[in-house]
């Protein structure tokens, strides 16, 4: 396999525990450079802890996790070269709130890549004005609405230049009238040909961007389809029972 | 004017039983008042010959302010060489400076610590001279204010950051380190300061080997560090405690690394919800520096009770303490303004 073909994110065989409890069961998935990769499934499935576990926020006990070439062990300085390259949206956003819109986007290009401050506040205002807020540099996160803090939240990952984006269900704590703006966000990410693993329940976001569709359930991959294929004709009786459900309306 | 009648009518007598309380209040406070004035003012005294000429002046009746006039100089600077004094007075300027500066959200930077660092430096070749032509004053002589602030600011401006560290170090995830953090915190806590203090000037000096000597002041004061260290590193956790986990992810995420996730993202936060205990154990620390007075060191208090010894002028606590405890007042109020200041000024980057 040469460089290029070898997967971005690759899974191999991963197991996770919370005490007895079995949270992720044997998952084995590989995510090449440049795919879009779509999770869902039923809440408590193990899709956030999967992504949780790419970039070191959770430890998995057993199989290995690779991403870019390197192996999650649990060394330290490992799980910050990982974190460094792949950026992280959360559903609650996590903008730091005591620091300026600007600064939050600044303060790890300055301070984990070393960047001129000078050259952060470019690379800010330039992915500011892709998510379409540069006119909220100066506000602090707590007077924006959400889909903004989301869009920042968004724009703070994409100044550290990551190779690949995890989104844990970046539209699930958003007003209804705010998924848009920022599925818009995300839409032109994935068009740019951003390395995504991306847990939603936005079946139409799914079906406009995913290459792949993965779909989990109490803990294990049970599909993994072409979106087409998936929507069409899910081979198993838990994804047909979960798409009638979030597609019912 | 009508404003003011009208929220009185409401608030102060909107009743038969309210109107009773608030006449009854009204009449109690002007009394007390009228006391402390008459007392303080109308019957005091301000120039008398001795103690004895004073009461005679206000036949009982008043404040005899003329001590103050004698001794207040003594309360103020101790046994410091009167000559002298002129050097703790400059270190009370300097501290004062130090804590106006510090005010000054702008200077919150390197800048501040070069200051601080610079002014303790500076503050310390004063007190005890033995250089540039000053003349040596050892630490049995210090006394009074300056000593008093000195345990106080130096005191607290120490045990502040070894606070933070073991505030961390009780969240550590290190086990070693967390234990240790904990073993430290509640032996410290569960001890009164004067037995720290005690251990420090009386214990320690058996414990170390012959002919070594550690100042007494010195002691004291690594005593005093130590104890609050142990008081503010809870408030601190608690601090710690109220960030979100999100925010705790998010630095992460982004590959800060433990030590710059906690100085620029967990820290400013947890500290600036930690203000009202931190500011209320900072006064409570500065008054606690008038326990030093048990293992001898010269402190306000001590000045305070030595004045009022003198045999031409026995007697006159109230003027003393009274005095002393204006001193305390205005260091403690300050404390508590500004600190209700700057929770304002931080109150906007709140969601």
């Amino acid at each position: 396999m040469s460089e290029a073909d070898a997967p971005m994110i690759e899974l191999r065989n991963v197991h996770k525990w919370y005490g007895d409890f079995h949270a992720l069961k044997d998952v084995s998935l590989a995510v090449k450079r440049g795919e879009r990769v779509v999770v869902c499934g039923p809440s408590g499935s193990g899709k956030s802890t999967m992504i949780r576990c790419v970039n070191g926020l959770e430890r998995h006990q057993q199989g290995q996790i690779t991403v870019n070439g390197t192996e999650l062990t649990g060394q330290p300085a490992q799980i910050e070269a990982i974190r460094r390259e792949v950026g992280m949206v959360f559903q609650q956003f996590n903008l730091f709130p005591h620091l300026t819109v600007l600064a939050n986007l600044t303060l790890a290009p300055l301070w984990v890549r070393k960047m001129k401050r000078a050259e952060a506040e470019d690379v800010a205002m330039h992915f500011l004005a892709r998510v379409r807020i540069p006119e909220q540099a100066a506000k602090y996160p707590g007077e924006l609405s959400g889909g903004q803090q989301q869009r920042v939240a968004i724009a703070r990952a994409l100044c550290m230049r990551p190779q690949a984006m995890l989104f844990d269900e970046p539209t699930s704590a958003l007003d209804p009238e705010m998924i848009k703006e920022v599925l818009d966000v995300m839409v032109e990410l994935a068009r740019d040909g951003m390395t995504m693993i991306c847990v939603t329940h936005e079946m139409g976001f799914a079906r406009t961007v995913a290459d792949t569709m993965v779909f989990m359930d109490e803990g294990a991959i049970v599909e993994r389809a072409p979106p087409a294929e998936f929507f069409a004709s899910p081979q198993s009786e838990r994804a047909r029972l979960f798409l009638s459900r979030v597609l019912s309306h | 004017m009508a404003g003011s009648l009208r929220w009185a009518r409401a608030n102060l007598f909107s009743g038969v039983v309210s109107s009773i309380v608030t006449l009854t209040l009204v009449y109690l406070i002007a009394r007390a008042l009228w006391g402390v004035i008459s007392w303080g003012l109308v019957h005091a005294v301000w120039h008398a010959a001795d103690g004895r000429a004073c009461n005679a002046a206000s036949g009982g009746e008043g404040a005899c302010w003329a001590f103050l006039g004698v001794w207040g100089r003594f309360i103020v600077m101790g046994r410091y060489p009167y000559a002298e004094q002129w050097r703790p007075l400059l270190v009370i300027l300097v501290f004062a400076a130090l804590l106006l500066a510090s005010c000054d959200r702008r200077l919150w930077s390197w800048r501040i610590a070069a200051l601080w660092g610079a002014g303790l430096a500076a503050n310390f070749v004063l007190m005890l001279g033995g250089v540039a032509g000053l003349a040596y004053v050892p630490t049995e002589l210090w006394s009074g204010l300056p000593l008093t602030l000195i345990l106080a600011i130096v005191g607290l401006a120490a045990a502040f950051p070894l606070a933070v560290m073991l505030a961390l170090g009780r969240r550590s995830s290190l086990p070693a380190v967390r234990a240790l953090s904990v073993a430290y915190i509640e032996v410290i806590r569960g001890v009164p300061l004067i037995t720290v203090l005690f251990m420090a000037s009386v214990m320690l000096p058996l414990f170390l080997p012959e002919g070594t000597t550690i100042d007494k002041l010195l002691r004291a004061q690594v005593g005093f560090i130590l104890f609050y260290a142990a008081y503010l590193a809870e408030v601190v956790r608690g601090g710690l405690q109220a960030i979100p986990a999100g925010q705790y992810e998010a630095a992460d995420a982004l590959g800060l690394g433990y030590w710059r996730k906690m100085r620029l993202v967990i820290l400013p936060q947890a500290l600036k919800i930690a203000i009202p205990p931190l500011v209320n154990i900072f006064i409570a620390g500065f008054k606690d520096t008038t326990l030093v007075t048990v293992i001898g060191l010269f402190d306000l208090i001590s000045t305070a009770s030595n004045a009022i010894t003198d045999p031409q002028w026995r007697g006159f606590y109230v003027e003393a303490y009274g005095f002393i405890a204006v001193l305390y007042f205005v260091f403690c109020f300050f404390m508590s303004r500004y600190s209700q200041a700057l929770e304002r000024s931080l109150a906007r980057g709140r969601t």
